[in-house]
């Protein structure tokens, strides 16, 4: 068995299990506020997380490349409100140039 | 003939939530190329690529997966990283719920479309049948669309590592992982949030092993929670 299946496999059951619990067990009753507040949060930090580390990890090092750029123009593209499509693809264009040019 | 008022106004409802839903769906298809590609680059099969698709259904998290593994991260690494990014569905779960009762199967299936579209044009009316009509309108039209554009991204660039670096393609991953990001760094306990875990992510890359620094980032949502007095508008969840 593949890595990639054993994942799946963890993750198919385990992301089943928090879809369902709602819909499946819990019919009208809310979790408590806190716990919701701290749900809410932690996308934020992983999805940074992800972000940097896959902007300039390689491995269990830290490279600077043509990446880093790509990404930095991906921020611009969002901050000035582009669509999704479009920040994916001036960050691989840009990505391209700068190793093109390299 | 024998439509009342309430019909009428219910019809121009399920219209006006169609075509919520059809933008949702568009705006998923390119996301769902770039899974297929990044699939693709961390060495996953094109039915592994589906698996993920079609079995855990929840964006993000399989980008993570596929990112850790690809990266030469554990299996266990990838996993609970990606499991933490689905933890949300849990409390999307919880405020769908009233809106998806049924018999046990039926609330089974829908459970499985239990992801960010589907809430958001599920929770963007308040009659509980409208509602449950745009979370399935949603819900089905991601998991098609996403599905079909993993199969077409991981055909195109499967074969194809140097031109994935040629096209700035591995780029478009953290790209897309900024793009989800994006929306919720207006508010300041988010941006505080994401802020930490990047630091501590960052920090950890050189000294732990691959996929830990993203599961240690989690630690950033304790920093920030610190700070927020409370949290008194009570659970402001999208």
């Amino acid at each position: 068995m593949s890595d990639a299946v054993a994942v799946l496999m963890i993750m198919t059951i385990g992301t089943y299990a928090l879809k369902s619990v709602g819909p499946l067990v819990l019919g009208a009753r809310l979790l408590p506020v806190r716990v919701q507040a701290l749900v809410d949060l932690l996308p934020a930090a992983l999805l940074a997380a992800l972000t940097l580390v896959s902007t300039v990890g390689s491995g269990a090092s830290i490279s600077i490349d043509a990446r880093l750029v790509g990404v930095v123009v991906a921020g611009i593209a969002l901050w000035r409100r582009a669509p999704f499509v479009l920040v994916v693809l001036v960050a691989a264009a840009a990505t391209a140039l700068v190793r093109l040019l390299a | 003939m024998g439509k009342t008022v309430g019909d009428l106004q219910q019809a121009a409802a399920r219209r006006v939530i169609r075509r919520q839903a059809a933008s949702i769906v568009a705006a998923v298809a390119p996301f769902g190329i770039v899974f297929g590609a990044s699939a693709a680059t961390a060495g996953f099969t094109l039915l592994e690529a589906i698996g993920f698709s079609a079995l855990i259904f929840g964006g993000s998290s399989q980008f993570a997966a596929a990112e850790i593994l690809g990266d030469g991260g554990s299996i266990a690494s990838a996993a609970v990283a990606g499991l933490l990014l689905n933890v949300r569905s849990l409390a999307f779960g919880v405020i769908m719920a009233p809106a998806l009762t049924g018999a046990f199967w039926q609330r089974a299936a829908m459970s499985q479309l239990m992801i960010d579209e589907s809430t958001a044009v599920g929770t963007s009316t308040t009659d509980p049948a409208l509602r449950r009509y745009g979370y399935l309108c949603a819900g089905i039209g991601v998991f098609v669309v996403w599905n079909i554009t993993t199969v077409l991204g991981h055909l195109v660039f499967s074969d194809a590592g140097d031109l994935i670096n040629d096209l700035g393609l591995d780029a478009a991953g953290p790209a897309a992982f900024l793009a989800l990001l994006w929306p919720r760094l207006r508010q300041r306990p988010q941006l505080r949030t994401a802020i930490a875990g990047a630091v501590i992510a960052l920090v950890l890359v050189p000294i732990a092993p691959p996929g830990v620094p993203i599961l240690a980032a989690i630690a950033g949502v304790v920093v920030a929670g610190r700070q927020t007095p409370a949290v008194k508008e009570g659970a402001g969840s999208e």
